[in-house]
Parts: C-alpha cells; structure tokens; sequence
C-alpha cells in the first residue's frame, strides 16, 4: 500500500449546525451560511480564512461549490462538489485533509445546506429510470429504502436477524436524541411501538427511517500546525477511507458486504488504532439496517452478529458501547446527506461539549457515512491527539 | 393499470433488451473472449474488456432476496400494493430485479425458483417480470 500521510497534519478546528427541522422562510444557502459563519466563529476565524471550500448537494445547483462562493462572498483557491450521498461529508475530510496537506490551501470549509423537508424534494422512488437504474425503477423499488429493505431481508435470512433487533436501534437512537437539546424527535420510543409503525418496505418500517428535515452544517478543517494556535482542542484525523461497490444495489455482489469493510479497514490501518480503541463511534442511520450492517463490516462485531450486538440497550446511552450520541438520522436531524452531522458530533463529543449525552473520557472518535443505495463509504477516525 | 409505469430511459447500450423483452425473449450478455456473463448491458466485457455477443437466457432463477412495497413510489403503483420486488439470480449466473407476480405475497421466499413472465406496458417497453414456480 502507498504511504499515508494526513495523519495527524490536518485537524477540524470548527462545528456547527444551521436551524433544523422546518425552515419554510429559508434557503439551501442560507443555512448554508448560517453553519459556515457559524462554525468559523467556533473556531475563532473569519470567512476571510478561508481559502478552500467544499460543498454538495443535490438538484439545487450544477456547481454547488461556486454558487455557495459567491453568495458567501468570498473567492476561495479550491473548490470541490464531488457528491458521493451520504458518505460524501465524511470523504470531503480526507480530500480537504490531502489539498491542505499539499498546500493547494490551508484553511478549508465544507458546508452543506437543505431544504428538502419544505421543498418536498425527497419523494420515494426519487430516481430517474435511466442507466444501470432503467432495470430497477419501472418495477416499484421505494429507492432508497428499498434497497435497505432488500438487504434487511437477506441478513435476516442468512442470519436470523430480528425486527426486534432491528428496532433497537431506532430505540437507542431516542434514548441518545432525549439527552440532545437539538435533537428534532425526543418523545419516549419503545420497540413495541416500532414494530407497530407501519411497514413501507418489508421488513423495514417508518420508525426504522431516518427524518425527513431541513438544515445544514459546518466543519473548518486546516493544518495541525494552524490548529494549536486556535481557540478550540484541535480534532485530528488520524485516517480515512474511502471505497465504493456498486452504484444501483442490483450490482451489489453481496447485499450483506458494504464498503465499509474496505473503507473501515484503510481507516483503520492508516490511523495504527484498533476497533476497541474507538471510544465512540458517529455512523450513517439512514435505516436501521444500515447501522447493523455497518458496525459489522467496521469490526466492531462479527458478520451475522450485528443484530444481538445493538440489543439489550449495548448503543445506549447508559450501555458500553456509543454510538449515534447526537441521537443520529433516526431522532436528531436528516437534512438528505448526513455526513457532516456525524463530524459534528465526534468533534463535540472529542472536546467534551456534549453535556448530558457527554461520552466520559472521548478521546477517539470514529464517523463513518454510506451513501446511495449502500452504494460508497467513507470513514474518518480523529482523535484528542495527533 | 390506470397511469403510465415510470418507463426506463432506454439508450444506445440497452436498446436490444428491451427490444429483445418486446418480442418476448429475455437477454443478457456473454463475452466472446472470456465467457463472463453480464448484465446490465455494456459493449465491453467488464473483465476482460473483450467484445460481448447478447444471448437469451432460459429466463429460469431463484430469489436472492425481496421486499413487500407497501408505499408505491408512483401513483401508477398504488393499486398494485401490497407487490415484491425480488432481486433473481437468473441460471446464466447474472441478477436482475424484477417485480414478482403472486397473488400472495408469502409465496416469494429467498431461494424460491422464479420464471420469466413478459408484461406489455407500453408500445415501446414490455417488462420483464417474474412468476414463482416452485420453492
Ligand atoms: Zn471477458
């Protein structure tokens, strides 16, 4: 393998969410720039700064990364839009680490901002009927979910998965969201009242959903260097992955292997650090599912265990192993792409920001983000030192 | 069925399967040089990059996986609700999905042995869809 060498050269020094939930009166760019401003003044910098910036998005510009430049009013000297669905916020820090690192710049922004909640842009079967996804469509997949379901429904035939299990994560997510003054859904959930949600896709059910809001959010990224002269304890990245499989989930080769088992383990071999030394973990809950089959494929559990691993309260908030702190897609927030919530709070979890959902003694944080239809993968390890 | 089915947008790649579904054959791919069977249609072997010759398969395969779709994501679906979606290994070794024709849906299990089945919905696109035939 290449060397690796972002670890410990970049940190992400800043953080911070735009108003979520229902933002009828607002725009993508708007909250984009209330998270950019936002996160700038968490780090102690102005927009003055930055001289990169990354920004994606879906449908509302062809190049989101330029119409955000000028409506920040700045003329940063790297932009990048590269759109990889959910994982995309968690990839951009590798990519903003490596621009930075080869010094094509030193201060980088990466924002993102949605309206999809008001706008009613995120409809299943939001996808057109052409390429590869010609030969999905005009049979009725729910797109995404039902490439989740599909997936749900061979795991639990390989493995003996359970709804109830399944249920549980949702369950977890809540408990975690009720400790989170942010988090959008904070009304007590039971996994009875899952499994009595209506099913959409089967096995997987409105409450195994993530929310369907509005917002936006932020993460400064720059030099280790730049970061120990700033306000805030720099967060490091201590490695990163990124891997791809398929892009419709008919080309999936096996519906229980996700690109997290390549990208989990460049993050971990590039980081030296080991799944148990991970104190807590930020993963994409587009689905319930996806949180099994991710931890799975990360190592955390062995394959086929992922279901008994998120049972008997080990997610939540009193258990030993946390995960989705923020309370996660399922209960904080889902403006459409996740990814940069997740980096949020590891970051805030890694300074001790957290309050009442405060992990004790964080020092390594582990986010990772799946996009399309468990299409891409991204995960990024960071850490209290470098 | 009341309203249009979002139809594929077909192209220079596809063209000959759905050409190929509306006179009732269903088709997918072989490389000339390796053997390696393909679908969704490319003019080159993804192996091997050799060129591919279209063959018809027996339209004979077995359940991978599936989902019960109780919230259509087109209106033209809604009657059809409660409907699974499958994604078939076809016996040539390649997987599609396809909708799966049961009147009850617990019938569709992964495993199941599933045949080709064409429905017309359009003067341009007739879909291929399957039939359970044994489990
Ligand atoms: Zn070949």
């Amino acid at each position: 393998m290449t060397e690796y060498t972002l670890r410990g050269q970049v940190a992400i020094v800043g953080v911070a969410e735009s108003a979520l939930g229902k933002t009828p009166d607002r725009t993508v760019l708007s909250l984009q720039q209330e998270a950019a401003l936002g996160a700038l003044d968490d780090a102690g910098l102005a927009l003055s700064d930055v001289d990169g910036l990354f920004v994606s998005g879906y449908q509302y510009a062809e190049r989101p990364a330029v119409l955000t430049a000028e409506y920040l009013g700045i003329q940063p000297r790297y932009l990048e839009s590269t759109n990889l669905g959910g994982s995309g916020f968690v990839a951009a820090v590798e990519r903003a680490g490596a621009a930075i690192a080869a010094g094509l710049c030193e201060t980088v922004l990466i924002c993102y901002g949605s309206t999809q909640y008001s706008s009613r842009t995120r409809a299943l079967g939001g996808r057109p009927p052409e390429w590869s996804y010609q030969f999905e469509v005009p049979h009725g997949p729910a797109l995404p979910l039902s490439a989740y379901a599909l997936a749900a429904t061979r795991h639990m035939y390989l493995y003996g998965t359970t709804s109830e299990q399944l249920a549980e994560v949702a369950v977890a997510a809540r408990q975690w969201a009720m400790r989170n003054p942010k988090a959008l859904r904070r009304a007590p959930l039971t996994v009875d009242e899952v499994l009595a949600s209506p099913l959409i896709s089967s096995p997987l059910r409105g409450l195994d959903c993530c929310l369907v809001t509005d917002g936006g959010g932020a993460v400064v990224v720059t030099s280790a260097e730049r970061a120990r002269t700033l306000r805030r304890q720099p967060v490091y990245l201590l490695g990163s992955g990124i891997a791809t499989t398929h892009e419709a989930i008919t080309n999936m080769p096996e519906l229980t292997e996700t690109p997290a088992r390549a990208s989990g383990a460049l993050a971990f071999a590039r980081a030296g650090v080991r799944p148990h030394e991970v104190d807590v973990v930020e993963v994409y809950d587009s689905f319930t599912i996806t949180v099994v089959l991710t931890l799975e494929d990360l190592g955390f559990c062995r394959t086929g265990e992922g279901g008994a691993f998120v049972s008997g309260g080990r997610i939540a908030p009193d258990g030993d192993f946390p995960l989705n702190t923020s309370g996660g897609g399922l209960s904080y927030t889902h403006p459409g792409m996740f990814g940069i919530f997740l980096l949020i709070e590891a970051v805030r979890q890694l300074r001790s920001d957290c309050g009442e959902r405060q992990v004790a003694n964080a020092r390594t944080a582990l986010c990772h983000g799946t996009g399309g239809q468990l299409s891409t993968a991204a995960t990024v390890i960071l850490g209290r030192e470098a | 069925m009341s309203l249009p089915l979002p139809l594929p947008t077909i192209d220079p790649d596809t063209q000959p399967f759905w050409d190929g579904a509306r006179r009732g054959a269903l088709l997918i791919q072989r490389c000339r040089d390796c053997g390696r069977p393909q679908f969704f249609p490319r003019p080159r072997c993804v192996r091997c990059g050799g060129s591919i010759a279209w063959i018809e398969a027996s339209g004979e395969g077995r359940v991978y996986s599936y989902t019960v779709v109780h919230r259509a994501p087109h209106e033209s679906l809604v009657p059809l609700v409660p409907y699974v979606v499958a994604l078939v290994d076809l016996a040539e070794g390649v997987r599609m999905m396809s909708r799966v024709r049961a009147a009850d849906s617990g019938v569709v299990q992964i495993g199941a042995a599933v045949r080709v089945a064409f429905e017309r919905v359009s003067d341009e696109v007739t879909l291929p869809l399957f039939e359970v035939v044994g489990p």
